[in-house]
């Protein structure tokens, strides 16, 4: 609407009230403030207390972290499940996306809520859904079953990733390269695919770290797996392991920043 | 007119419709080979999606379109000789301009180096040497316009479909732009299907003209035929001001009650008793409005016998104040009888 | 070949659609929908209690269950909370959405949209951890008060009933801490968004007529952010309703939702029960989501 811009700041206009300023300044920091204590203690002297300040710094515990099996095994089963769930929801959603953008047909906004519902609806839902459904077909908890649940949930991050791409590069491409001779196969290959690199990408790493990180439909679905969130879960519930979890909560955090902010930039607008 | 050739299009009561709505609804049309055609007629009238159906974007869902002689209902656009200019360009936005206008040769495999050869080349004849290396965000409308005109030529169709490309760009682009286009078209000798609502346009460029009206054609004809010989008062309406005078006012005028027409240019503006000469007719009224446009002006007048008559004079000696002060005044029409127009339509035309 | 497929493929629109959409709609209604339907199932048989299996028989016993008191305690605590955070969060959201909406330049806005993002995308098990180290009874919000003299503060908060408990990591004032913290960029996000659909000209028209910006605000802004924070409180409200971890991890005794529906499924395998308790939240759920599309939530996401 040209006539109409939208609330943003006029330079000319006022500015916020220092108030305003120091409200969302708060805002900020109760989000944020949190984070840091995490990377605080990972270096914390003192096995057993959280007591602040931390008696000393130390970087013996992250030896001791490399050095568990469990740790380990819960890494690279987490990993496992995250790859094979994103591939999936790659793989499902892009369809989706597709078959949504290119056609009209019944039902069609019925997808868009179908695909949302798993993440809509609270997590306790999905997992005893999916542990009631499968206990009911006999079929025994495994990794399996755990990317079932997670490919689930995961479909929509890339769905709305990829159909907002497809909306934007606009239908007009997919008809110029067929006029200009390529068929399906070859428009998809040199015009459709790069296109929307990006966004399956951002897709993709969003996909992942949902993946990564989910407990909740987990637990429901696992057998005696344990995925490294369902790990820092029992150390939440059961502390034994203070200055290891320590640790890992700080690696987390630091590993799963990098991603987030590479797919932000991905999908910014030109 | 004989010919040994069949055309290069051929619509045969050619139907499409989407649901209940029919957006062409029994077309059939000949455009010959080495043809500059164009589709006129308002948005919605079936023109954009005829080209569209040409180009094999949509298929009839009833009638036959055949390209030099062949059927190619079932031929999908990738295996019809025939591109396309489109109304945004679509210019791929990941590939150079080089690549973009060589994709049609890469598709077909041509080898590296001709490609780039036959990209200058067609650099060169759209008049925008150099710039192959350059991405389609960084040109501007009218570059990117002969961009996409350079992408679709090189692949040496034997039709070439444009589907209001010149929209885009302002006035005096898009002048140049079509005389540009017209110049190609003859160095190319191939034809040219041109989609627009601009009639102005229409009659600048075409060899011949389809006037489009709610998915049917009213009139094909060449741009004189179409513009002094309008059959309907649609076309009438369309192309050119229309003047149109029916029932008691045209009695008065010509001594029938049937619907005719006279175009703007066509009329005297004469002092009031003025002698009607022989082989003209003469109508009394009002000025009502003046219009000044500079190289022309413009009169509504109001007749004495009912209705209203548009004319347009060259101000050739007039200064505008001289013209203006004619408001109010009573003047005299006078035209040649040979050049009013008798409609078939009843409908009053739309302007 | 290629090319011939790619043929038939376009001349049979629907044949193309099928095999896109074929794959993810069998499996979301297979896998999603299908154990959704179980769970319903599920909820109207029933655990027989001396051979701990479950009998496929049409009851509503799980439903009467379901009324116990103790049952009804456990939605009450839960659908409190939740209500509680939705509200607090809401208050703490707003003021950095509507800076973030109106007075930011594009770069900060930018900038300040990846610093709320980062956080929702992390992970949210380290962001309770991160909690119980803060919340601790030696950790740093006790030091803090202490250290400014309001240790008593802290005690008497602790000591309320019902909300306090032997330390901040384990109460319901923490759990409320810590609810809030979590979901609150689910609330400031779409806030933002509602806030930024409000046309600058009306703001002028407000000051125009002659109302101060505290009126403009309150009239004006207020009304027009509203559907933002309805669609924010989906999420808080939704996600409080069904979350256990963090009451496992904070808690004392008393079950929210998520807690019972785990234990009643876990340790005596009654699916039946659990799917009834399940139904629960679901229920309030689409009464939420109907009662937030008719203020307009929908449009805000």
């Amino acid at each position: 609407m040209r006539s109409n811009p939208p609330l943003a700041r006029d330079p000319a206009q006022e500015q916020a009230s220092p108030l305003l300023k120091l409200a969302a300044l708060a805002g900020l920091l109760f989000l944020h403030l949190p984070i840091l204590i995490i990377f605080l203690y990972a270096f914390n002297t003192e096995e057993t207390s959280f007591t602040f300040p931390p008696p000393g710094l130390t970087t013996r515990w992250l030896g001791e972290a490399f050095g568990r099996s469990d740790l380990w095994d819960a890494l690279g089963l987490s990993l496992r499940v995250a790859f094979l769930a994103t591939a999936l929801a790659l793989i499902l959603g892009s369809l989706a996306a597709a078959a949504v953008y290119r056609s009209t047909f019944f039902g069609r906004d019925a997808i868009s809520f179908l695909l949302v519902l798993p993440l809509a609806l609270p997590g306790i839902v999905t997992g005893i859904a999916l542990r009631s459904a499968i206990g009911m077909l006999h079929i025994p908890f495994s990794f399996f079953t755990i990317i079932l649940g997670h490919a689930t949930f995961c479909v929509v991050v890339v769905y709305n990733n990829v159909l907002a791409r497809f909306r934007r590069m606009g239908g007009s491409l997919i008809e110029a390269s067929m006029d200009l001779g390529a068929d399906g196969f070859q428009t998809f290959r040199h015009i459709i695919l790069p296109n929307i690199a990006t966004a399956l990408l951002a897709g993709g790493i969003l996909a992942f770290a949902l993946s990564f990180d989910e407990v909740i439909v987990t637990t429901f679905t696992a057998g005696q797996q344990e995925t490294l969130p369902i790990w820092i879960f029992s150390q939440l519930t059961r502390p034994r392991e203070r200055p290891v979890t320590n640790v890992v909560a700080m690696l987390v955090m630091a590993i799963t920043f990098v991603p987030i902010l590479i797919a932000h930039r991905l999908t910014q607008e030109k | 007119m004989p010919n040994a050739n069949p055309p290069a299009i051929r619509f045969v009561d050619v139907k499409r419709f989407f649901g209940d709505v029919h957006a062409v609804d029994g077309v059939s049309l000949d455009i010959q080979d080495g043809e500059f055609f164009t589709m006129l007629g308002p948005s919605g009238s079936g023109k954009t999606t005829c080209l569209r159906l040409i180009a094999g974007f949509e298929r009839p869902n009833a009638g036959q379109i055949l390209l030099h002689g062949q059927d190619v209902s079932n031929l999908p656009p990738y295996e019809r000789d025939v591109n396309t200019v489109f109304q945004d360009y679509a210019l791929f936005p990941h590939m150079t301009v080089g690549d973009n206008i060589a994709y049609g040769l890469m598709i077909r495999k041509v080898a590296a180096e001709e490609r780039r050869q036959r990209v200058e080349a067609m650099l060169e004849m759209v008049r925008l040497p150099g710039i192959a290396n350059r991405k389609p965000s960084q040109l501007s409308g009218g570059q990117r316009q002969r961009v996409a005109l350079a992408r679709a030529l090189i692949n040496q169709p034997r039709v070439l479909l444009l589907d209001e490309p010149l929209g885009a760009l302002d006035l005096k682009l898009r002048q140049q732009m079509q005389i540009e286009l017209k110049t190609i078209q003859k160095r190319v000798g191939i034809t040219f299907i041109f989609v627009t609502h601009d009639q102005e346009e229409a009659l600048t460029m075409s060899d011949r003209i389809a006037v489009f009206n709610q998915g049917k054609i009213e009139q094909i004809g060449t741009p004189a035929e179409v513009y002094e010989h309008p059959a309907t008062a649609f076309v009438a309406g369309f192309v050119g001001v229309s003047n149109l005078i029916q029932g008691e006012a045209a009695r008065k005028i010509t001594g029938s009650e049937a619907v005719f027409s006279i175009r703007p240019e066509k009329i005297h503006l004469a002092e009031p008793e003025t002698p009607v000469p022989a082989n003209s007719f003469g109508a009394d009224g009002r000025i009502r409005e003046v219009i000044y446009l500079g190289i022309n002006t413009r009169y509504v007048v109001e007749l004495d016998g009912g209705g209203e008559l548009m004319v347009i004079q060259q101000n050739l000696n007039a200064t505008s104040m001289d013209v203006l002060a004619a408001r109010g005044q009573r003047v005299r029409l006078v035209w040649d009888c040979s050049h009013i127009r008798a409609l078939g339509s009843a409908e009053a035309g739309k302007n | 070949m290629l090319r011939r497929i790619s043929t038939a493929l376009y001349l049979r629109s629907w044949l193309l659609l099928l095999i896109l959409l074929g794959p993810p709609l069998i499996w979301m209604t297979v896998i999603y929908l299908g154990s959704l339907f179980t769970l319903l199932i599920n909820s109207f048989f029933h655990l027989d209690e001396f051979t701990g299996q479950v009998v496929r028989g049409f009851t509503l016993q799980n439903y009467f269950d379901l009324f116990a008191p103790a049952n009804l305690d456990i939605f009450g605590r839960t659908a409190g909370m939740a209500a509680a955070v939705t509200l607090a969060d809401t208050l703490i959201a707003f003021p950095l959405a509507y800076y973030m909406a109106r007075f930011a330049s594009q770069r900060v806005k930018s900038t300040l949209y990846l610093l709320v993002m980062i956080p929702l995308w992390s992970s949210y098990l380290v962001r309770v951890y991160a909690w119980r180290l803060i919340l601790a009874k030696e950790g740093i919000l006790s030091w803090l008060f202490e250290h400014l003299g309001l240790g008593f503060v802290l005690d008497g908060l602790l000591s309320l009933p019902a909300i306090g408990g032997p330390s901040l990591a384990i109460s319901a004032i923490g759990m409320f801490l810590v609810f809030c913290y979590v979901w609150l960029p689910y609330m400031i996000l779409p806030i933002q968004t509602a806030l930024e659909r409000v046309p600058r000209s009306l703001l002028e028209a407000s000051a125009d007529l002659g109302a101060r910006p505290g009126y403009t605000f309150r009239r004006v802004i207020l009304p027009l952010a509203f559907p933002g924070v309805v669609a924010g409180s989906i999420f808080t409200f939704s996600l409080t309703l069904g979350d256990f971890i963090i009451p496992a991890s904070m808690g004392n005794s008393s079950y929210f939702i998520g807690q019972a529906v785990i234990s009643i499924q876990g340790t005596s395998g009654n699916i039946p029960l659990a799917a009834a308790f399940t139904v629960g939240p679901i229920v309030i759920m689409i009464v939420y989501l109907l009662l937030a599309k008719r203020l307009g939530a929908f449009d805000a996401l």
